[in-house]
């Protein structure tokens, strides 16, 4: 490893800064919004209702967190795979700023009601050519930084962040065809029946190739960078990647079950359903037995729990998916908030489990520095880990109790047994309790911030770095 | 040779977009050009341009992250929403309005069920009429106007029959006319079926217990509308001074049965009278046994 790489690293500060700030503008919201549900007078229209500040609080999250995470992350793992610097650094810089005027204007249009009436594409289309245009600069610098690259073999992070790079886009620009009306109003392309199929492929392979893949590909290059542990199997990943890929675009379709969609689709979706559970468990193996060559890096490697408790919600995730996507389980659970609960053990565990941990080894990295306190990323850790869990525990308690009391018929007269409002007013409690795990997530996510910010602050500091070298 | 796709990136991506395409054609683009996925059902209709302007409302204001718009075909669903949606109920729907939460009420058959009245009551005031609902009030939409040109530009972007008549007569609407407006063409494309008759007598004894087990479901059920007493409320009539159906003319026992159970849809003839809308059918909601103790219920609270 002789020659040293002139690595550009600004794009990778930048985004990762910014996508934090919206990552934590929209967790708040999170909570706010969480609030407006037991307590409805918090409802300030027509700007800061509940069903604007939710779109918000989701693309705040999957564009402006998740997103902005794929970028840094992206451009960092990129150029250590690569051995080379970023291609077109100057372009990384001006997607940056692109980025954060688009992510700022999202929020501001959603919240005056712009919204196209499609779940994670509610974006009306002057931003989605904003974002297309985003995530072409991204695909030229990263596969153009691959084609130049310095290292022949491709690692694993980077098949992900590849497969990331084409999906997206081809699911992205399809949902997102629209008939406009005027610069801030359209209707979709489909209608109907057509048009919930095309959302639910969309929206459940967002989940795949945003909330996945990408995440995945971090998995497998900090794992192994920040406990010094080889990956456990290199087969093992290979069999799993394609797997994933080609079966993921078939699933969407179990979102629609008991819908007016043609039964075989339905059907089809949930077989391939079950059979996600092979793919993603095949990562689950793969990072519990990398670690498990010395399990000691648990305690004497402040971020392998990190990693190893995002894989875990990774892969139970995988497993209560399948088990959602069986006709019997979903008629049950199906519009209840057992959804959000699952939703946000991925997004809240997984997910955010593991970009955390990745930023932890990239900002003082890229800033030639220690982290400001392992202390404090221990006591973000369990904050987002209880408050995660408070979270997902009292809603699929709650989300049982709806679709029991929904389907409930008394024996004596065959009538139903329960009102609508019976299941609202039993929700109360657990809403309550719901909206305390977000506030513990959000101050662990505080926590967390404080902890990057600080980081920064003493490697610009030069008598503090000095003292620590 | 294993190896070789991972040092060669262009034709990894062309690799990955094959692998990529194959569940997508099959799952998403083959159902595209399907005739099972393009029905409609004969009597079905464009929305008018003031529905349309109501379902903009719906959707601006993220009604649909908590109204599903999609009974499914299970037995305890039907009969809380009435019959099960069928795709060729929303060959007009762009973008659909499924759904995928219910933190309020599924809205695929709202159309009818209540009068305007009750609509605009319930907006105004959701807790007004149910004691707990965490619906935020929407009454502030009376404020904005719809946009006649807008709409017009709309109409046509959907390529929707229209007349220059009715843009013209949506000046002076405002966003909660055009979404009330909108809600009650819900899912009337399928009209309700007539109901069977099952009043029959009573077989709970008329005690202090059977009015108690009424008074608990009418608190329940019923004050929303026809206030705490049961003397008239935002949306329903007195119910204590023998007027029914707006005839001062008491009912039987069995009469009133059929009213709780069948509601009141506009024109329907009950004992004589003519139903003016307003009241929806508890049928399956409640069953027998529990209307028959609101109607012991209701008899104790009567003027003697």
């Amino acid at each position: 490893m002789g020659e040293a790489v002139a690595y550009e690293w600004k794009p990778v500060k930048g985004f990762a800064l910014s996508g934090l700030f919206w990552g934590l503008v929209s967790v708040l919201i999170g909570v706010f919004i969480s609030i407006q549900l037991w307590k409805p007078e918090l409802n300030f229209p027509p700007f800061l209702t509940y069903g604007r500040l939710r779109t918000v609080h989701v693309n705040g999250l999957i564009f402006g967190f998740t997103v902005g995470e794929i970028f840094a992350l992206g451009y960092y793992m990129v150029q250590k795979l690569t051995r080379r610097t970023l291609l077109f650094p100057k372009l990384a810089m001006v997607q940056l700023y692109v980025f954060n005027a688009a992510i700022a204007a999202a929020a501001v249009s959603l919240l005056a009601g712009m919204n196209r009436g499609k779940e994670f594409a509610e974006l009306e289309w002057p931003l989605n050519i904003g974002v297309v245009i985003l995530w072409v600069m991204f695909a030229v610098i990263i596969v153009g930084t691959i084609i130049k690259r310095k290292e022949e073999q491709m690692y694993i992070s980077l098949w992900y962040l590849l497969s990331t790079v084409v999906a997206v886009a081809i699911l992205y620009i399809v949902n997102h065809l629209s008939i406009p009306v005027s610069l801030t109003k359209s209707y979709s392309l489909f209608a109907g029946s057509n048009d919930a199929n095309i959302e639910w492929w969309y929206g459940h392979n967002a989940v795949a190739f945003v909330f996945t893949t990408p995440i995945l590909g971090m998995f497998y290059y900090f794992l192994p960078k920040s406990t010094g542990l080889p990956i456990f199997s290199h087969r093992l990943s290979i069999v799993a990647f394609w797997s994933l890929i080609f079966a993921y675009l078939w699933t969407g379709a179990h979102h629609l079950i008991y819908s007016p969609l043609p039964d075989w689709i339905q059907t089809v979706a949930i077989a391939f359903t079950l059979f996600m559970i092979a793919p993603s468990w095949a990562s689950v193996f793969n990072g519990y037995n990398t670690v498990g060559a010395d399990w000691s890096k648990m305690k004497s490697n402040y971020l392998t729990k990190f990693f190893i408790l995002g894989i875990t919600f990774y892969g139970l995730q995988t497993l209560q998916g399948p088990l959602q996507g069986l006709r019997v389980v979903n008629q049950i659970v199906h519009f209840t908030d057992w959804v959000p609960g699952h939703v946000h053990m991925g997004t809240m565990g997984w997910l955010t489990l593991t970009i955390s941990a990745s930023l932890y080894y990239v900002i003082p990295n890229v800033y030639k520095t220690e982290i400001f306190s392992i202390k404090l990323a221990n006591v973000h850790f369990w904050l987002v880990l209880i408050g995660q869990m408070i979270f997902s525990v009292s809603m699929w308690i709650l989300g049982i109790q709806q679709g029991v009391m929904w389907k409930a018929i008394s024996p004596e007269d065959g009538s139903l047994t329960y009102s609508f409002m019976e299941s609202v007013l039993v929700s109360y409690p657990y809403w309550q309790v719901r909206s305390f795990g977000g506030l513990l997530f959000f101050i662990g996510m505080c926590v967390f911030a404080y902890n990057i910010v600080m980081t920064i602050k003493n490697a610009n500091n030069p008598a503090v770095a000095e003292g620590r070298g | 040779m294993s190896g070789s796709i991972y040092k060669r990136p262009i034709f990894f991506i062309i690799v990955v977009t094959v692998v990529i395409l194959i569940g997508t054609t099959v799952m998403m683009v083959y159902p595209l050009f399907s005739s099972e996925m393009h029905p409609k059902m004969a009597n079905l209709k464009p929305y008018t341009a003031l529905q349309l302007a109501g379902r903009d409302v719906y959707i601006e204001n993220g009604c649909y992250y908590c109204h599903s718009q999609m009974i499914r075909p299970l037995k305890a669903e039907v009969m809380r929403y009435g019959e099960y949606s069928k795709a060729g109920e929303f060959t007009y729907d762009q973008p659909f309005l499924w759904g995928s939460k219910r933190k309020g009420p599924d809205l695929a058959r709202i159309g009818g069920k209540y009068n305007d009245k009750w609509h605009y009551e319930h907006l105004n005031n959701p807790r007004k009429l149910f004691q707990g609902s965490n619906m935020p009030a929407y009454g502030w939409l009376a404020k904005y106007p719809i946009d006649p040109q807008e709409m017009e530009a709309s109409m046509k972007a959907l390529g929707f029959p229209y007349t220059k008549d009715e843009i013209a007569a949506l000046a002076g609407k405002t966003k909660l006319d055009a979404l009330v407006a909108y809600l009650q063409n819900l899912g009337t494309v399928i009209p309700k079926a007539a109901k069977v008759s099952v009043a029959g007598k009573s077989e709970l004894v008329n005690d202090a217990a059977t009015i108690a087990d009424g008074k608990k479901l009418f608190e329940t059920n019923c004050v929303g509308c026809h206030g705490a007493d049961g003397k008239g409320g935002p949306a329903g009539p007195n119910l204590t001074d023998k007027v029914w159906l707006n005839v001062a003319k008491p009912v039987s026992d069995e009469t009133l049965f059929t009213i709780i159970s069948e509601g009141t849809k506009e024109g329907k003839v009950i004992d004589g009278r003519t139903a003016k809308g307003g009241m929806p059918e508890w049928d399956e909601l409640l069953g027998k046994k529990k209307i028959w103790s609101l109607v012991s219920y209701i008899r104790s609270i009567e003027a003697k």
